[in-house]
């Protein structure tokens, strides 16, 4: 469903908005795609990595003399080989601090958590590298770990790390982040009504079926070059060349196509250990992930335990909302925190806010973004408390959010002052949509419960760094080239764009990713920031493209540059010159460019600004199965301010795709640890993400409520899908049950458990 | 230890090639054949990323033993369209998006196409639960399951 509340643009257009194929759709339909682990190059080695068979252990000493010697073994490499970055002093790159990426691509002064790399081989196979890696003797001092975060702010729990203070102590509080907004203790005592709850979800892996892999080439001159699928080749190429010490203009990182990131392949594993080993081989080093090695060491995204509270007046009006949010940071610092303590008020006016996010370690692999990182735990708490006063005040749950939006001018506790709000739309969309007005049977049958659920949630959305490239070909074609690695489709929407600003034929447009050695610096696919971003710099460069068409017909014309239009492809000469010349097409262009000024094409970069926020809106239906403790999902409509579709399915396809992950971490996604700190299912088996048959068709209402800071009203679509689910379908399940459940996931034995104690 | 001599058909062509005896078709597929189109998930049979046909069953190619082709016909995802001409799950999977980042896609498609083989008109229900071993991480599987539909009439018509 797709409803244009704007004109803006719509009208006239041929390709924005269409469905058109993808460009590089023929290829993934085919299996000719070249993902991370397709490359193989001739005279080509296997890496394997040595992890950590303890959750905390001190590293006393590591001999590699044995796996040295081992026939076919032809690198070994320990933190030794890596850039050493000292815990005094921060180096940061993006949100990234170097001091915990070099402890976590290779255990330094400690192993941290099951599955830590210790040290990495290279051999003439995978066979031989894996024996290689058995042969390497680490004298280990195991130490007393700590996995959940109520433990691991326990005053005598084990501490990770000696440098890191909470409230002047030694402590697993390793930061801290605060939003406020007047006095929230003012703020509580004006109110009628006041719900204070606590809630628990599990760490989630993002899941993506791709393996981490790559391959590096290190060649005898110093020059690298690095094939690998991330969120981000220039961030490929800045983390290895810090952690490495290989300068960035020696090492060329090459986007392979990306089987899926969610955020976490905004970090690396492999590459700085692949390059070190190419560099000690002299050859060509691949690694592959194994999916135990993904599982148990990349990601996944924090587990939390928080507490929200919220006042409000007999009426509904919302006073004062207070949360705190212990959010897991993994073995080293850097939790999600600005997910929770922005996000989860930020949909609404409240006078008095206080959020407080903890930034709390513990012995398992160190987090990685996922899609709205960490937004999803805050609202989940803070739309479960929502809908818990709106029950107690008799008031239906999306008129308690209407009456509570926030609106333009309004401050968020985050600091933003919001100066176009679309929140209220997307409420009102639900609320009007047939599927929230349709009765539900809320006992169909003997053993079977239903109901309905609502919340909604909020992402910042990003501009940041991009460049583009459009080129006019010989023959009168478009190549557009861009720096962001294509997780969802982006480049149909370039496609789209491209072809619409140029009036050619969609066809004639091919879309590349670059390399970096072959385009300007993009910073990363991630914060829904790409299409707003690409679309931004595709503009531009492909107005500079139609200013130059211009002025090579006008020199043909012997007219002023002023005086001609671009128009469906073609210059027509305007003005007083109107009719007196036939139209030259792209392709007369191009085949006259030599004489008229060379050939014709612009980029441009630029650090891009004005991705407002995203909001939406979700209802779902579930139905519980008391004999089984089984929760099923029978309806789920998901409402969201898109900005501008430039392609619509793949819009749509966000919506979907980020709607039932939000169901597997719902229902049925959790880490499990054994008593020694070992991660138990890290595997899809026990790892339990949704399958096709677990979910229904996922409707998106897609908002088209133009940006006005975007040439084409773009808005990021990708993580703002994912922030509701939890809430919703909690709500769900309480308004089926009457019994609500302040954890995730709501798993078979937990639901269970529950109605056998009521 | 001495590789094994194993002479096969994939995708209709006469192969051969040597394999140790604990070597899966899913590794001599990819490394040692070049078909890299069949791709690698998890290599335990959970996510259906690998799924080719052998004689005609669907199978994950992680969890067959390379000797085992030996006299078999194997189907790859690489022997699906004809030439220049998609099969009509790869069209209809264009037309209506049922893919993003593409890396389940072959799976998806080698399972969807044995599915119709066997049920040429399957209800919505019958499509879920024939492609629940196929994880999908990005789209939800709402165009997908709308794709296979859609490519399940089509080919209905077609017949």
């Amino acid at each position: 469903m797709n409803v244009v509340t704007d004109k803006l643009q719509v009208e006239d257009n041929k390709w924005i908005g269409t469905r058109t194929i993808r460009p590089d759709g023929a290829d993934k339909v085919t299996g000719r795609a070249s993902y991370a682990a397709d490359n193989a190059m001739p005279g080509m080695i296997w890496g394997k990595v040595l992890r950590s068979p303890h959750a905390h252990a001190r590293i006393r000493s590591i001999d590699t003399s044995k796996a040295e010697a081992l026939p076919g073994v032809k690198a070994v490499v320990t933190a030794k080989d890596i850039v050493d970055f000292p815990i005094e002093t921060s180096v940061m790159l993006g949100i990234q601090d170097m001091r915990w990426m070099c402890r976590n691509v290779m255990a330094r002064e400690k192993a941290l958590f099951h599955g830590h790399p210790i040290a990495a081989v290279a051999a003439i196979n995978e066979e031989v590298a894996a024996a290689a890696c058995a042969l390497i003797v680490v004298d280990y001092e195991v130490l007393p770990h700590v996995i959940e975060i109520e433990d691991a702010i326990k005053p005598d729990a084990p501490i990770l790390h000696d440098f890191a203070k909470f409230e002047g102590k030694p402590s697993n509080i390793a930061g801290t982040m605060t939003a406020k907004l007047g006095d929230v203790e003012a703020g509580f005592a004006e109110a009628d009504i006041v719900v204070e709850r606590t809630f628990r979800t599990r760490p989630i892996h993002q899941g993506y079926i791709e393996p981490q892999a790559c391959t590096v080439s290190y060649s005898a001159d110093g020059r690298a070059t690095i094939w690998s699928s991330s969120q981000g080749q220039f961030m490929v190429r800045a983390m290895t060349s810090l952690l490495t010490g290989v300068p960035q203009s020696n090492i060329r990182a090459i986007p392979a196509e990306i089987g899926g990131g969610f955020g976490a392949k905004t970090i690396i594993y492999l590459e700085p250990v692949a390059l070190l080993l190419s560099k000690k081989s002299g050859r060509p080093v691949k690694m592959v992930m194994t999916r135990d090695e993904v599982m148990r060491a990349t990601g996944p995204t924090s587990g939390s335990f928080s507490t929200v509270k919220i006042g409000a007046k007999k009426d509904g009006t919302f006073v004062a909302a207070k949360g705190d949010f212990y959010i897991q940071a993994g073995c080293l610092p850097g939790g999600p925190l600005r997910g929770p303590v922005g996000c989860a008020f930020a949909p609404y006016d409240i006078p008095h806010v206080l959020s407080v996010g903890y930034d709390v370690v513990s012995n398992r692999s160190k987090v990685a973004a996922y899609r709205a990182p960490g937004a999803p735990l805050g609202a989940y708490a803070a739309e479960c408390v929502i809908d818990e006063i709106a029950e107690t005040l008799g008031m239906d749950p999306l008129e308690i959010r209407l009456k509570n939006t926030a609106r333009s001018g309004t401050k968020a506790a985050y600091g933003a002052t919001f100066t176009k709000v679309t929140f209220e739309e997307t409420i009102e969309s639900i609320q009007t949509h047939e599927h929230y007005k349709a009765p539900l049977d809320k006992n169909p049958r003997p053993g079977v419960k239903r109901g309905r659920g609502v919340a909604s949630g909020f992402w910042y959305n990003a501009g940041g760094e991009s460049s583009a490239q459009v080129n006019i070909t010989e023959d009168g074609n478009v190549v557009v080239t861009t720096g962001h690695p294509d997780v969802g489709g982006s480049r149909a929407s370039i496609a789209n764009v491209a072809a619409e600003l140029l009036g050619v034929d969609h066809g004639r447009v091919s879309v590349l990713i670059g390399d970096t050695a072959s385009i300007g610096y993009s910073n990363l696919t991630g914060g829904s920031r790409v299409t707003f971003a690409s679309a931004m710099v595709v503009t531009q460069s492909a107005e500079k493209v139609i200013g130059q068409l211009k002025e090579r017909a006008a020199k043909i014309w012997k007219i002023d540059p002023e005086a001609v239009h671009w128009e469906n492809g073609e210059a027509r000469p305007a003005g007083p010159n109107a009719g007196q010349f036939p139209p030259l097409t792209l392709a007369d262009l191009a085949a006259r460019a030599s004489e008229t000024g060379g050939p014709i094409g612009a980029g441009v970069q630029l650090n891009t600004a004005g991705a407002e926020p995203g909001f939406a809106t979700h209802v779902v239906d579930v139905e519980v199965d008391v004999d089984l403790g089984i929760i099923r999902v029978l309806r789920y409509t998901a409402a969201q301010d898109v900005g501008r579709a430039l392609h619509p399915s793949y819009v749509e396809g966000q919506i979907q795709g980020g709607v039932v992950q939000g169901i597997g971490w719902a229902l049925s996604e959790e880490y499990l640890y054994d008593s020694q700190g070992r991660l138990e299912n890290a595997g899809f088996l026990d790892y339990r993400m949704p399958v096709c048959s677990d979910v229904p068709m996922i409707e998106a209402v897609m908002l088209e409520i133009p940006n006005p800071k975007h040439p084409q009203g773009v808005r990021g679509v990708g993580e703002a899908p994912i922030v509701p689910p939890l809430a919703a379908i909690s709500n769900a399940v309480h308004d089926a049950l009457g019994t609500r459940f302040y954890s995730l996931p709501m798993s078979p034995p937990k639901v269970l458990e529950r109605l056998d104690q009521a | 230890m001495a590789k094994t001599h194993i002479t096969t058909s994939i995708n209709g062509e006469p192969v051969e090639f040597l394999c140790e005896p604990n070597q899966s078709l899913l590794e001599v597929l990819r490394n040692t054949l070049g078909l890299t189109g069949t791709k690698e998930g998890c290599g335990t049979g959970d996510c259906g990323a690998c799924s080719v046909t052998v004689d005609g069953r669907l199978v994950c190619s992680c969890l067959v033993l390379a000797v085992e082709a030996e006299g078999a016909e194997i189907a790859t995802i690489e022997g699906m369209a004809q030439g220049e001409t998609l099969h009509p799950l790869q069209r209809k999977f264009l037309e209506m998006a049922a893919l993003q980042c593409g890396i389940c896609t072959p799976g998806v498609l080698i399972s969807a196409r044995a599915l119709l083989e066997k049920n040429p008109n399957p209800t919505e229900t019958e499509v879920r639960f024939g492609l629940a071993g196929n994880l999908c991480r990005c789209t939800g599987y709402d165009k997908i399951v709308r794709a296979v539909m859609e490519a399940a009439a089509e080919m209905r018509e077609t017949v």
